[in-house]
């Protein structure tokens, strides 16, 4: 895939490459919290990389290349949610996105309490949890990433603390099935949100 | 780097210390950071280009 047209020189375009090659690890463990399964969470990763190719003319040299690209990636993640509802596949297909794989087949990956569990957040959650938890943005950064405000981000956080330690210290985790009614509901309501422009971050909660 | 008021932590509450699920969460994370770069995006990389203009 050649360069988009720009006034980029090509050491410029050299160094956007490097440092976007560096970030690769850390948009795989981003997308692979937000969509539980590896092989879709690589999927987005590879759409985000070549979207943040395309929009390299936007980068700032000396800002966060990490914080620039895992915009773009939540944003793929967001769109590609919505398409899949607007198809009206969207409860297998997201049921099986976050969860794991169809009932009936081997499961490809093992997913750890942990993960299961944060799987049932609602998205604008589990990824303000992910982003300050894990990911090593501040406040303020994640704020940033996800368009809102940092009282909001802080918030966010502050649920999906208090849901997962109620999840993970009285053992109340969500069995790994498509079947298990309140991860279903979790999914529709991350859904309904997405689906009503709550996913574009507006800053609701 | 970032200040003290948004130091990165999930511990900021009442309470002031993280819970112990926290460092659960940063290794589920790490673990995938560590991982090796796929094949598949290494071939991606690699063709994304330098412009021709020189």
């Amino acid at each position: 895939m050649s360069a988009p047209e720009n006034n980029r020189s090509a050491a410029d375009q050299a160094a956007f490459k490097r440092e976007l090659t560096e970030v690769v690890p850390h948009l795989r463990a981003f997308a692979r919290g937000l969509c539980g399964r590896p092989d879709m969470a690589d999927d987005l990763v590879q759409e985000a990389l070549l979207k943040a190719w395309a929009a390299q003319q936007r980068f700032e040299p000396g800002t966060s290349m990490r914080a620039w690209t895992f915009v773009i990636l939540r944003n793929a993640y967001l769109t590609d949610m919505r398409r899949n509802r607007f198809r009206g596949e969207y409860d297998e297909t997201v049921a099986e996105r976050i969860l794991t794989a169809p009932a009936g087949q081997e499961e490809p990956v093992h997913l750890s309490d942990m993960h299961r569990a944060l799987l049932t957040l609602p998205a604008e959650r589990r990824e303000a949890l992910l982003l300050v938890g894990a990911g090593g943005f501040s406040y303020e950064e994640a704020a940033e990433i996800c368009s809102c405000a940092v009282g909001t981000i802080k918030s966010r956080v502050g649920r999906a603390r208090a849901a997962l330690t109620s999840m993970l210290e009285d053992g109340d985790i969500p069995q790994r099935s498509i079947g298990d009614a309140r991860a279903h509901r979790a999914i529709l309501e991350e859904l309904d949100n997405v689906a009503a422009g709550m996913g574009k971050s507006e800053p609701t909660r | 780097m970032t200040s003290k008021d948004d130091k990165p932590s999930i511990g900021d509450d009442a309470i002031g210390k993280e819970p112990g699920w926290a460092s659960g969460l940063r290794q589920l994370y790490d673990s995938v950071v560590e991982e090796d770069i796929p094949d598949n995006f290494r071939d991606l990389l690699s063709k994304l280009d330098s412009p021709k203009d020189s």
